[in-house]
């Protein structure tokens, strides 16, 4: 018998150690990513989440303006340390709209009064309902959504102050 | 004694209940918790809910889980399922937003394939050595 012939089970063993091995040192990816990004929005019409600002409906966002669509929540903690880089983007001229999730009027109002208020409109999406139709999988994501109610990124977790310049890039390419 | 165990369940209870921080306050959505009135409506409803992948709790169905967005999605697969939906519709509904993820059910698809044809390449390879050692003989 040939030699390389005999060794050729050990051979593919180690080379299964070494696909195993070298998945091992990769790093995962915890997110779930959207699978909607360059679709449009669904119809949808939501309640005012808070008392000073409207609520939101598809056409809020078919007005021919990219906005960044925040998905938040008062309960939700990195939604609290994101709010001075939402509060960057605003004083940095992007349209901020906000979907509260799960959310009461008065545990919304708090909230704004402590972190500061970056929306124009606030829907109020009571049963995961808009959520659950544009892929997203917890709070805070935010998402970049053209002037025809395209969406055209996610981003998934609290905005990192380093982040910000990339989002309003993100923005500016959904202008063009 | 007696009173000693009745102080220490109620402390251990205490512990468990009090941290529930960063949770929403609401109520469950309505069919979270609620089955469907018809039991083979429910049954259908059961059989999908157990292979949709909790997404924030991504080790469990969303019939396992009591995250509060689990409850919702709970929630859409009964409403929709009482409305008449296929359930294979709503799974591939969730699969165009999730991707393949979200589903526990396996498919075959443009990566799953070798795990399918893995098998039976394995089987083929046997069937041929086996054949060369013995079939001829006979």
């Amino acid at each position: 018998m040939k030699a390389w012939r005999f060794f050729l089970p050990l051979a593919i063993f180690l080379a299964f150690l070494g696909v195993a091995a070298w998945q091992l040192t990769q790093p995962k990816d915890e997110f779930v990513h959207s699978a909607f990004i360059g679709k449009p929005m669904p119809q949808f019409a939501m309640r005012a989440a808070a008392a000073d600002r409207p609520g939101l409906a598809l056409a809020d966002l078919k007005d021919g303006k990219p906005k960044l669509l925040n998905i938040w929540a008062s309960w939700c903690v990195p939604c609290a340390a994101e709010a001075p880089q939402l509060a960057a983007l605003k004083a940095q001229g992007a349209p901020i709209v906000g979907v509260a999730i799960r959310d009461r009027p008065e545990d919304v109002a708090a909230f704004l009064s402590r972190y500061g208020n970056p929306f124009d409109r606030i829907g109020a999406d009571d049963l995961s309902q808009l959520q659950l139709a544009i892929g997203s999988s917890g709070v805070p994501e935010t998402f970049v959504v053209d002037g025809n109610g395209v969406i055209r990124y996610q981003h998934i977790g609290d905005i990192r102050a380093s982040q910000v310049p990339m989002i309003l890039e993100k923005l500016r390419e959904a202008g063009q | 004694m007696k009173r000693l165990i009745v102080l220490f369940l109620a402390l251990v209870t205490l512990c468990v209940t009090l941290p529930v921080t960063a949770q929403d306050t609401m109520p469950p959505a309505p069919y979270a918790y609620r089955q469907l009135d018809d039991p083979a409506l429910e049954a259908r409803a059961q059989g999908l809910m157990e292979t949709l992948r909790c997404l924030k709790c991504q080790s469990q169905s969303i019939a396992d889980s009591d995250a509060p967005m689990a409850g919702d999605m709970r929630h859409q697969v009964r409403t929709r399922i009482a409305a008449g939906e296929d359930p294979e519709h709503i799974r591939q509904w969730m699969m165009d937003r999730y991707g393949d993820y979200v589903s526990y059910a396996p498919q075959v698809s443009r990566t799953t394939w070798p795990l399918f044809a893995g098998p039976l390449i394995l089987l083929a390879i046997a069937a041929l050595l086996m054949w060369r050692r013995f079939g001829r003989r006979g």
